[in-house]
């Protein structure tokens, strides 16, 4: 199980960062939601990857799982959730007002 | 004891900013008038807190009376009390000139943004939580995403959305590492964190320094050390004028989380690090100088050399925070107080001449109104971003070259003196381009309403330079204080009552 996890946060990973660096904003903002996809699954597994064991008090647990870390989840997806959506707003304001969905500024050296 | 009052810093514009988002949006002038007297009241209570924490020494405040490491707490100490002060002080004065220019008035939430990003900074300052910081950092940005864009444009918005994908990039990061930290140490409490890594055991060392780097990476996002500077100079270039100004006080919350984590959890003694970090920061640093004095003398508009120098400022500030010394971390302080005025300043700045000429790049155009104030404030804000006599920057250029040791000294005393170098030149092109050769074109400037309220503030911002100018006396035995409770943090830890004491 530790070899799947792990082999899906680093896929979704890659394919996140190959995906941010386009120069359009739709794959980017798709790149960065795998990424925080990927990101989430670690901040899960870093209570330690265990099967079928309850993360709050139980009378018959032999052994709990860590219940810290998916509430941190919980919060990091909130979160991202919130930023992706923010940033979907300002891309869709940005295309609109340029006629484009480019992401890197016109003439940026020269301004 | 100081109490309740810890929270005050954010509970306050959280309320003020929900109450005039959802009861004020349609009316200007009240939301003007609850949102100033709010800051102004959040300025108050900074310097009361840092009249606190001075007397009484760190405080902890337990959210919900959970014990640490359990719960989320806050914790008051000098550092966290003066950055407060500092972005209420900022904050309070570059509302002014929101208003005195009529900025808030071009997009209807300007206000409720406003106290939410307040909100956001004052938690970052305050937190003693590693989790909880990145909260406090979300919402901060967020809330900088909105005014960012405030008052749209193709171009803004554009520069905007890169801004965005950047710090959501940092967010990830930020994730990563302290889901790292987690998984090593099982804590995130940033006083848990100082007592418990000492201790970690061989096999995680390696573990807590890739977590380590990448929490100095997000730090370097937001404190625009090169390489991760380059969100900085487009974001500063097209926001607001008056948002920019504020955003001067972002960059520090990266330099300020820096100085927090990596005096108290990631010391340069600790065996599992060393002196990594310290190392990784000075040569950015010392890159960034360079980067940061170049971009200054090859900027094209007044927009981006301010942007730059204020990269600059930020090597600067780093170079003296890379050093890790009770010396050297009081000169950074101090640094960072005059950075934060005067890039503020000039940002303001900026934005009167832009607004004047309708366009900041830097050629010659015709006299615009009010230029003699104008240029008679840019030419004292200039010197003080370059670090000339006699103002702050000279003295915090000073106190940082004073405090540096060791086998470096002659790279940063050469690298600090060069880039200021490339500053004053690259100021001096900018003031002769902008206000002296206008003089050759006759053509009466172009009417613009004075805007009173704008020079005042900008006039406060000034006044603060000079204030810390005049003050450096007081003001560094005070930094150097809070410093030594820096590299000392035995009370700031038992301020969190671990294990219940």
């Amino acid at each position: 199980m530790e070899l799947l996890v792990a082999s899906s946060i680093g896929m979704m990973t890659a394919v996140g960062i190959f995906l941010m660096l386009r120069l359009r904003t739709f794959p980017v903002i798709v790149g960065l939601t795998m990424i925080s996809y990927a990101c989430n699954v670690f901040i899960f597994a870093s209570g330690r990857v265990v099967a079928g064991l309850p993360p709050i008090l139980s009378k018959d647990a032999t052994a709990y799982s860590d219940p810290l870390p998916q509430a941190l989840v919980l919060t990091a997806i909130v979160i991202s959730f919130g930023m992706t959506a923010v940033l979907v707003m300002i891309a869709l304001g940005a295309f609109f007002e340029a006629g484009d969905d480019r992401i890197d500024l016109d003439e940026e050296g020269a301004e | 004891m100081m109490s309740h009052w810890i929270i005050a810093p954010v509970v306050l514009p959280a309320i003020i900013g929900a109450f005039t988002l959802l009861v004020l949006r349609n009316t200007l002038v009240t939301a003007r008038t609850v949102s100033t007297a709010a800051t102004a009241i959040l300025l108050a209570i900074a310097l009361y807190l840092m009249w606190g924490a001075s007397h009484e020494g760190p405080e902890a405040y337990f959210l919900g009376n959970w014990p640490a490491p359990f719960g989320i707490v806050l914790v008051l100490d000098r550092l966290s009390a003066l950055m407060v002060a500092l972005a209420a002080f900022l904050a309070l004065v570059v509302q002014l000139y929101a208003i005195g220019t009529g900025w808030d008035a071009k997009g209807r939430h300007f206000h409720a943004l406003w106290q939410f990003q307040l909100m956001g900074i004052c938690g970052a300052f305050l937190t003693g939580d590693a989790f909880n910081l990145f909260v406090f950092f979300e919402v901060l940005l967020i809330a900088s995403y909105g005014l960012m864009i405030h008052g749209g444009g193709r171009d803004r918005l554009k520069a905007g959305v890169q801004y965005v994908a950047y710090n959501l990039v940092g967010s990830t990061l930020f994730l990563l590492g302290l889901a790292t930290i987690y998984s090593v140490t099982g804590t995130l409490n940033m006083a848990d964190l100082a007592a418990k890594l000492p201790s970690l055991p061989e096999g995680d060392a390696a573990l807590i320094r890739v977590a380590g780097v990448m929490l100095l990476m997000v730090f370097a996002i937001k404190g625009a050390l090169v390489p991760l500077h380059t969100w900085l100079p487009a974001t500063y270039a097209q926001a607001p004028g008056p948002v920019s100004a504020l955003f001067a006080v972002m960059t520090k919350v990266g330099a300020y989380a820096v100085i927090r984590l990596y005096t108290l959890a990631f010391p340069a003694d600790l065996p599992a690090t060393g002196p990594l970090f310290a190392d990784l920061i000075l040569a950015a640093a010392l890159i960034t100088l360079a980067v940061g004095g170049l971009g200054v003398l090859g900027a094209r508009s007044l927009g981006r050399l301010v942007a730059f120098a204020a990269v600059t400022s930020m090597g600067t500030l780093f170079v003296a925070v890379a050093q890790f010394t009770p010396e050297a971390t009081a000169a950074a302080l101090y640094y960072a107080l005059h950075s934060t005025l005067a890039a503020g300043a000039l940002f303001l700045l900026a934005d009167l001449v832009l607004a004047r000429r309708g366009q900041d790049r830097l050629t010659a155009a015709p006299r615009i109104a009010q230029q003699g104030l104008i240029a008679g404030l840019f030419m004292a804000a200039a010197i003080a971003a370059a670090g000339m006599p006699p103002l702050s920057g000279f003295l915090g250029k000073l106190l940082i070259l004073d405090a540096t040791r060791g086998p470096w000294l002659a790279v940063i005393w050469s690298g600090v003196l060069a880039s200021s170098f490339l500053v004053i030149l690259g100021f001096a092109k900018a003031g002769a381009v902008l206000f002296w050769k206008s003089h050759a074109d006759t053509t009466p400037p172009a009417p613009h309403a004075p805007q009173p309220l704008a020079f005042v503030a900008v006039g406060a911002l000034m006044a603060g330079l000079v204030g810390l100018t005049l003050a450096a006396g007081p003001v560094t035995a005070w930094l150097a204080t809070t410093a030594a409770e820096l590299h000392d943090p035995a009370a700031y830890i038992a301020a969190n009552k671990l294990g219940g004491q």
